[in-house]
């Protein structure tokens, strides 16, 4: 199965809901009148999509309608598909770039269960495939195994964990794991963190931290932070990214658990309304069961056919 | 926050509105589109949104409005009674069962909080002097068996765990015949988070609710879920008919509109909610509460139940 496929397989559920219901309303429409748009706003609606993002693109469609770019039902579909293709591509922001000799560090943050450990095992072993050293940092030290459950995912890609003890200091751990990558002359170093919800303001705090220590032992870094979203999250994704940018600076999204029947929707009101890029999918709990994202593979398996 | 304007958007909406008189249906066709989309920031399902608006119009059409209340906040009491309605009465007791072991089985989607919340009632049972047993019954997901081991150490509850290596149905039996063996009265199965779209790991659940004749099965759900929250809901109580409910990490800022979605579509008692990681928060739920939670306007609320 080609890339393309396995993400629109992965996203099978997403995108029949979407597609299926609209091709079910077009059918079933002779002409575009506002019981129509009515329908078509429900569905964006059931695709978590948002009450503002939906709003605008219906006011896109009725637009579209009036300068003629709609005018059958049939329409309407490659229309709002291509618009929010539009929108998830807006402003795109290239991943920043490696500096040679120094290690390319990532910080995994996000709420509670989201799937960052996960999501940092699957990277690990997309990385160690390309034949790069990686280095892990159990910077959850206060979840029950969450060390335990990091070194699980290192030992299947044959990944070493740099960690302390259970309740150690986070940013102590993200220290001395700098040391190591650079040390052993790692070209990346992944740092998973506790989940915490962004409204808890002293863990939040402690996150600033550890992106302190580490931008203080190697330059530039931390170069990406990732914020872990569960697709099966509503509207409260928005506060999270919100919150959490106005901490740490976060560089993009990984959405994850997409392989349900979430629409994950949610990320195009985030990337409309603060400009940051989804970066991974995570479509299964299995060790490949990560895709890098792409804003028009994504709209077009939303979609339906390429 | 979009949505603690409510009450300044029904005012607004209803200004233009002079003398006393009833409410006519276009009186309250603003009113009822600036309700739904607070609905709907909510991330209560849009099904359940049309269903609860209609009800809220028929009650607000042919109003008489009081002197005491203006039309806004006559609304917004209908709403929040509505709500409050829907959700149920507080039910947040386990059924303890006159034969022990009592068992409970935890099931849910991934992260959902499962093992934590396995925990937390084995914390508030030890409180009301019962003598729980933790079942590790998530082969699975990595480090699963050791997290609740870990949890159990820190209750001094014992662990029944047979490796990863027997099926979680086995588990299960073997578990609940320890649980009587060591004379345990009640049961706490932690299985591992699926999806309700995974036949074979549902098919597995039903194995084990045929095994271990759980007393309750509650399922664990994430109080951020979006409008995903009743197809997994329905699916789980379609398979697996759910005693109830229990949400997690009530203790951010999400508003949690999934409860009400649940509720509506299942139909289930919402039993408990997580306020927290840690084993003391879990709460009993309480209808009101979460309906002004929804809203968004706790102190609105009070000024109208005063009025
Ligand atoms: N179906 C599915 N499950 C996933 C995916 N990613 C992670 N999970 C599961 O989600 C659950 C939580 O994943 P973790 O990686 O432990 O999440 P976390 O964010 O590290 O959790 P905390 O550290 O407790 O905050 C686990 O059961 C994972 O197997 C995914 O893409 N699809
Ligand atoms: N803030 C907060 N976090 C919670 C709550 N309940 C659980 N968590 C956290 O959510 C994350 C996932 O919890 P788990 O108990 O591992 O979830 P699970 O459903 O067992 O996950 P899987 O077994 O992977 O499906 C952990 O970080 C918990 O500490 C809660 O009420 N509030
Ligand atoms: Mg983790
Ligand atoms: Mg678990």
């Amino acid at each position: 199965m080609g890339f393309f496929d396995k993400l629109k397989s992965g996203l099978e559920k997403t995108r029949k809901g979407l597609t299926e219901n609209i091709d079910r309303l077009v059918g079933g429409y002779a002409k575009i009148d506002e019981e129509l748009l009515d329908d078509l706003e429900a569905i964006l609606l059931a695709a978590d999509i948002g009450v503002k993002t939906t709003a605008k693109l219906i006011a896109d469609i009725k637009e579209g309608i009036k300068t003629k770019a709609i005018t059958t039902p049939q329409e309407m579909r490659p229309f709002l598909s291509g618009r929010i293709t539009e929108m998830l591509c807006a402003g795109s922001v290239e991943a920043p770039v490696r500096s040679p000799g120094m290690p390319y560090v990532i910080m995994v943050v996000g709420v509670n269960g989201v799937g960052k450990t996960t999501t940092i095992g699957k990277l690990g072993s997309f990385f160690a495939q390309h034949g790069q050293k990686v280095l892990f940092a159990a910077a959850d030290t206060f979840r029950a195994a969450a060390i335990d459950q990091l070194e699980i995912w290192g030992k299947r890609s044959g990944l070493e964990v740099i960690k302390q003890a259970e309740n150690s200091d986070p940013a102590a751990v993200a220290f001395d794991a700098c040391q190591a990558a650079k040390a052993r002359h790692a070209d990346f170093l992944i740092i998973d963190t506790a989940g915490r919800l962004h409204t808890k303001s002293n863990l939040m705090e402690e996150l600033k931290k550890v992106e302190r220590v580490v931008a203080r032992e190697i330059p530039s870094a931390p170069q990406e932070i990732l914020l872990v979203l569960d697709a099966t999250t509503g509207q409260n994704a928005i506060n999270q990214a919100k919150l959490f940018s106005q901490v740490v600076r976060v560089s993009g999204v990984v959405l994850t658990k997409l392989d349900g029947t979430a629409k994950g929707g949610v990320v195009i009101a985030i990337k409309h309304e603060l400009g940051l890029p989804v970066r991974w999918i995570g479509v299964g709990e299995g060790i490949d069961d990560l895709r890098p994202f792409d804003p028009v593979d994504f709209a077009n398996a939303l979609f339906g056919d390429k | 926050m979009v949505f603690e304007g409510l009450a300044d958007k029904l005012q607004a909406t209803f200004k233009k509105l002079r003398g006393r008189g009833k409410l006519s249906e276009a009186d309250v066709a603003d009113a009822m589109r600036e309700v739904r989309l607070a609905l709907l920031e909510a991330d209560v399902n849009f099904k359940v949104v049309k269903d609860f608006v209609a009800k809220v119009k028929e009650r607000s059409v042919g109003l008489e409005v009081m002197s005491s209340l203006t039309p806004a906040q006559h609304v917004i009491k209908i709403v929040n009674e509505e709500l409050t309605a829907l959700m149920g009465g507080t039910q947040s007791r386990i059924t303890i069962s006159s034969r022990p072991p009592t068992v409970i089985m935890l099931v849910g989607l991934q992260g959902a909080g499962k093992t934590t919340t396995a925990g937390k009632l084995a914390h508030m049972l030890i409180k009301q002097n019962k003598r729980p047993l933790l079942i590790a019954a998530d082969i699975y997901r990595p480090a699963a068996i050791k997290q609740l081991q870990v949890v159990g150490e820190r209750l001094g509850t014992p662990v029944f765990s047979l490796g990863d290596k027997e099926s979680p149905v086995t588990i299960a039996k073997k578990g609940v015949e320890h649980a009587i063996s060591l004379g345990r009265d009640v049961v706490i199965i932690d299985t591992a988070g699926r999806l309700h779209i995974n036949d074979e790991l549902m098919d597995e659940l039903a194995n084990i609710k045929q095994q271990a004749k759980p007393h309750e099965i509650l399922l664990v759900v994430d109080a951020m879920t979006g409008q995903d929250a009743v197809s997994v809901a329905e699916t789980f109580n379609g398979r697996l008919g759910l005693d109830g409910v229990i949400l997690t990490k009530l203790d951010g800022d999400a508003r949690g509109g999934a409860a009400l979605s649940i509720k509506a579509v299942t139909g289930c008692p919402i039993k408990f909610v997580g306020m927290g990681e840690k084993a003391e928060a879990l709460e009993p739920f309480h209808p009101d509460r979460m309906a002004s939670r929804i809203l968004g306007m706790g102190d609105v609320l009070s000024l109208i139940e005063k009025a």
